[in-house]
């Protein structure tokens, strides 16, 4: 390489022209080949019975065999092609692609066939299941996002001062390991109600009935049935929240906390006043982040009520409408609705990240 | 020996208080998953302590869930099926555009590292209606690698991006003689980069298996409802809609699919929480 470029003879402006439009045809044109290789890799991936991850790496390694046949100057050019080429593509046909068509077609009418302009966001903001679907989402966002962060804080904190530290962090933890439907079957157990009279073999009316409390149909009665699911986000993502706290909380010099003890500050006013600001970032970071899976919440809805007894949200009534009622236009418009209600959540917190270092 | 204090006594409590609340509903779940249904139906789960070693337990609904009609055993061959290939394409795709990106010169690089970058904010959800005409038209719905190369599409940018931060991280002299010394940057990748990455791989590849194992969304998309495909999550979904009162079913099929990513979860917590910590928020 190094001799290589010892090589490259003095150029003349004719020569620098010619080499910088070939460097931007290259540059089109290049992409297009590798997509073009790619699509050849897909069709037989397709089509060969073969082993498939095998597949997928050979294709790197004969792309680069080919490349390396090359002459030694083209092959620098394309082998970084090679290498970036497939995620491009696959990013370009799985996100890029995807979104400005869904943009387009949400303007369109049900089949596609004709363009309506903005009757499909029109009729999703004068529908009164959508209105609940907002106001759910919103319910979804306030408490799923407060109660995470705030018990995924307050366990954090006191955790490390038991004797049972290390069982605790790993039993709350591990519901992040479950999947929200598995999550909404172990909730559907809790919440489950038989009539009065009869025996309830589900936790929460049993200790009701304890208490001589009439058993209550818990997921029947908007809104509270939408609480009731976000206590299974709150309980899959508190563990969450204290495992990043909990490193950032690590992460307190301790001569802070000893110089505010010494200036005889309380408790309190510790956490309050020096362990929080401190640490402020990283409680934005995951506030943010469980925010991002409360706007996009699908799962425990489906599994936990099939979003009957309206506890919709925008991502059960998008998928309702393009899988179940077969309108592209209204399914695509919910589609570009959520996108502008998480998108700048995303934004900001891929910001603060940036800034953070744990 | 630790003074005695109110305090202290009053957090374990609180602490100890926690832990029941985060276990007694799994705990209910794994119990129940173990009784006959007219049992399940008489009494609630927390009753079996009082009549412990009266054989009232059993192993019938595993048998049921697993080869009966639900077909949970086919399931969960499937939900392996689907979930390893989700998990290394992705990785080693990324691995190897974040490798480019770090190390190597090519025009129009930070332009399309910007645009890897900026899928981030893209939710999955929009993709799916395009996606999907996409697939029936190339005739590839319902098939594994539909499922593969969408979740591979959904985690790329994640990936790479992860990944990129890791490997550019790498000691620039180490790849300097590495050049000097000949390798190629195929060897250089392969022999050097990849290994020295594995913490960075590791970490991303336990986030995504949990990912893939627990996703519902894209399954039920791209699968469909042709059980001998469909993974274990919408077999869940499937009872809960039809017979949500066979808790006989569902406890026992939760079970069945947890009980993999709570292993993988346990065994490996430690890869996972440094896969947080790098930031793998999924847009």
């Amino acid at each position: 390489m190094q001799q290589a470029s010892a090589d490259v003879p003095r150029r003349g402006l004719g020569q620098s022209l010619v080499a910088g439009v070939g460097r931007i045809a290259v540059s089109v044109f290049v992409p297009i080949v590798a997509f073009i290789v790619l699509w050849a890799g897909f069709i037989f991936l397709r089509d060969s019975g073969a082993n498939k991850l095998g597949g997928v790496a050979m294709l790197y390694v004969i792309a680069n065999w080919l490349t390396e046949k090359l002459p030694n100057a083209w092959q620098r050019r394309i082998l970084p092609f090679v290498f970036v080429g497939p995620a491009f593509a696959i990013l370009t046909f799985y996100l890029l692609v995807p979104a400005v068509i869904t943009g387009w077609e949400s303007l369109l009418n049900a089949d596609g066939s004709q363009f309506i302009g903005i009757d499909n966001y029109t009729y999703a903001f004068s529908n009164p299941d959508f209105i609940v679907a907002i106001r759910n989402n919103v319910l979804w966002l306030v408490i799923g996002t407060l109660f995470s962060t705030v018990l995924g804080l307050a366990i954090a904190v006191l955790v490390d001062r038991s004797r049972m530290s290390r069982l605790a962090k790993t039993l709350i933890f591990l519901p992040m390991a479950i999947s929200f439907v598995g999550a909404s079957v172990i909730w559907r157990f809790v919440f489950s109600f038989q009539p009065e009279g009869q025996p309830q073999i589900g936790l929460l009316n049993a200790i009701l009935g304890a208490f001589g409390i009439a058993p209550v149909s818990w997921l029947t009665g908007a809104p509270l049935n939408t609480i009731l699911l976000i206590v299974i986000l709150v309980w899959g993502q508190t563990g969450f929240a204290m495992v990043i706290i909990s490193a950032a909380l690590r992460g307190v010099p301790d001569e802070m906390l000893e110089a505010g003890r010494i200036d005889g500050a309380s408790e309190w006013q510790i956490f309050r006043r020096l362990i929080v600001p401190t640490i402020w970032p990283t409680i934005v970071t995951v506030a943010t982040t469980i925010a991002i899976l409360t706007l996009k919440v699908f799962d425990i809805v489906i599994a936990m009520t099939n979003q009957n007894f309206n506890t919709q949200v925008i991502a059960t009534l998008m998928w309702q409408q393009a899988f179940t009622f077969f309108d592209q236009g209204r399914g695509a418009a919910l589609a570009i609705i959520l996108l502008v209600a998480v998108t700048p959540v995303i934004f900001y917190n891929l910001r603060q990240f940036r800034g953070r270092a744990i | 020996m630790r003074k005695f204090s109110w305090s202290r006594v009053a957090i374990n409590l609180t602490v100890l208080f926690l832990i029941v609340i985060w276990t007694l509903p799994t705990v209910g779940l794994f119990i129940t998953s173990f009784r006959s249904k007219e049992t399940i139906q008489a009494s609630g789960w927390w009753t079996v302590f009082g009549q412990l070693g009266s054989g009232q337990f059993t192993l019938d609904n595993y048998d049921k869930v697993l080869f009966g009609g639900d077909g949970m055993a086919t399931a969960f061959l499937n939900t392996l099926a689907v979930t390893i290939p989700a998990v290394v394409i992705p990785i080693l795709i990324a691995a190897f555009a974040a490798y480019a990106f770090a190390w190597m010169d090519f025009p129009g690089r930070r332009l399309m590292f910007i645009s890897v970058v900026a899928m981030l904010v893209v939710p999955l959800q929009i993709a799916l209606i395009p996606v999907l005409k996409a697939y029936l038209t190339i005739d590839l719905n319902g098939t594994f690698l539909a499922v593969w190369l969408a979740h591979a599409g959904f985690g790329l940018a994640l990936a790479t991006y992860l990944l990129y931060n890791y490997i550019s991280q790498l000691p620039k002299d180490l790849m300097e003689s590495a050049a000097l010394d000949g390798a190629s940057h195929f060897t250089t990748f392969t022999r050097l980069v990849l290994p020295l990455s594995v913490p960075a791989l590791a970490a991303f590849a336990i986030f995504q298996f949990l990912w893939v194992w627990n996703d519902y969304l894209v399954a039920t998309t791209f699968l469909g409802i042709d059980k001998d495909v469909q993974v274990m999550t919408q077999r869940l979904v499937s009872i809960t809609g039809s017979r949500g009162q066979d808790w006989q079913l569902l406890t026992s099929g939760a079970f069945v699919s947890m009980i993999v990513p709570v292993l993988v979860f346990l065994g490996l917590q430690r890869y996972f929480i440094r896969g947080l910590l790098a930031g793998s928020v999924k847009g």
